[in-house]
């Protein structure tokens, strides 16, 4: 029986992490859920929050955007819009972006052009969050 | 007849251009390059997006429809043109407006992805209603803005047919415009022209029995529909992208040749014309002492 989960996160430009982890948190849609190895075979939706890896006992934290998830026994397979592990997270400009994103809404802008931004004001919100919260402790 | 001198000068002017013309060879030569990684790093995602259709559509109920699907009978079309912002690339803008013409102008409206389509439509005095831009390097984030407004356009059933015209990446040397119906979705099969991942899927299923939906197959089905649009558009961005560098290398590379053989030609003609000069002036020192002599 098969004690790790092999996870895959990509993106559309590049493959962000593949490698056997022995737990992983990410946010589905209806809430934030743990997968262990063996989980039944699951497939949902990925909202803007933060994925946790547990690899060999340490921690992994990674932001990332909407996307979908799909779980076999020994898979866990993450398509997303964006995902960036804690370190590599430029806190700084990150923070800017979410201001620029909060003040394009504030001004009278189309919908779809809204909805761009709200994305957008989606993920650089998760990417502080996961930035401080890491950096918290 | 040119004199020596006017000949020397278009000598220089040619090696000025070929030497022009060899740098934005290499320039493109690098980009494509980069072009074609990118477009090669954005399979693993086509894979596993594959996969998941695959699983999807085998679970979803026969009497899944989706506004996306929607076939409807209006015959407002639009045409979506992703050219290229710069020229200098051969032909291929050329032949791209040349089969964009065969689509006919009756109850359509055009968008334009790139400089050099929002100018042949203007120029064909085509209703336009908005024009996109993509950097040399696609982001996905460009890709999803183009794709969203399609979808606006199609659901708000301002169009009910929409149409993709660009030129696909074959080889270094082969670009071939075509057409990619966009919408609505007719049928669902792949996010692009490989199918890998997909058979995948379907064994995956076989073998480990029933998937779990959360909330439901329809409604992450119909999540996932406007993100495999967003996909292919990022793709054909990318296509175009490689398209357009390795035209280019090769239109420069043509262009570097041809400088080249026209130096030699001329250099040939210079020097004939040279020594012509130079046996003339012996000729007549020759004949003047003969003279005084």
């Amino acid at each position: 029986m098969a004690h790790t989960l092999k996870l895959e996160i990509v993106t559309p430009d590049s493959k962000v992490f593949s490698g056997d982890v022995e737990m992983v948190t990410l946010p589905g849609i209806e809430g934030e859920m743990g997968i262990y190895p063996q989980h039944v075979p699951l497939m949902t939706q990925l909202v803007p929050g933060e994925v946790v890896a547990r690899q060999a006992g340490r921690d992994l934290f990674l932001a990332v955007g909407e996307g979908f998830v799909e779980i076999t026994g020994d898979h866990v397979n993450i398509i997303t819009d964006m995902a960036i592990e804690a370190e590599n997270i430029d806190e700084a400009k990150a923070e800017e972006a979410r201001r620029r994103a909060e003040a394009r809404l504030a001004q009278q802008i189309s919908d779809e052009e809204a909805a761009a931004v709200r994305a957008m004001l989606a993920r650089a919100t998760v990417q502080v969050q996961v930035k401080r919260r890491r950096a918290g402790k | 007849m040119p004199g020596t001198r006017d000949i020397r000068r278009r000598i220089r002017a040619v090696k000025n251009t070929a030497q022009i013309t060899k740098a934005m060879q290499m320039v493109a030569s690098a980009k494509m390059r980069k072009a074609q990684l990118a477009a090669l790093a954005g399979r693993p995602y086509a894979q596993t997006m594959n996969r998941m259709l695959a699983e999807l559509l085998a679970a979803r109920s026969t009497d899944f429809t989706h506004p996306l699907m929607e076939r409807r009978n209006g015959g407002r079309r639009c045409l979506v043109i992703v050219s290229t912002d710069k020229g200098l690339c051969g032909p291929l803008n050329t032949t791209l407006f040349r089969e964009a013409l065969k689509y006919g102008r009756e109850n359509t409206v055009f968008i334009a992805a790139g400089r050099k389509a929002a100018q042949f439509i203007s120029r064909m005095r085509l209703p336009l209603v908005a024009e996109f831009t993509y950097k040399d390097s696609p982001q996905f984030e460009e890709a999803r803005a183009i794709s969203r407004f399609l979808q606006d356009q199609f659901l708000a059933g301002e169009v009910d047919q929409v149409d993709v015209l660009f030129t696909n990446f074959i080889s270094t040397l082969a670009q071939r415009p075509e057409w990619l119906a966009f919408l609505p979705i007719a049928e669902l099969r792949s996010v692009s022209a490989e199918h890998e991942g997909e058979a995948m899927g379907e064994e995956l299923r076989a073998s480990g029995g029933e998937f779990l939906f959360e909330p439901s197959a329809e409604q992450v089905l119909g999540a996932l529909l406007p993100h495999y649009l967003n996909f292919r558009m990022y793709q054909v961005l990318l296509e175009s992208k490689a398209s357009e560098h390795s035209a280019r290398m090769v239109a420069m590379k043509n262009a570097t040749d041809n400088a080249n053989q026209l130096i030699k030609d001329l250099t040939l003609e210079y020097n004939k014309m040279r020594q012509a000069s130079i046996t003339k002036e012996l000729l007549e020192i020759a004949t003047a002492q003969m003279a005084l002599g």
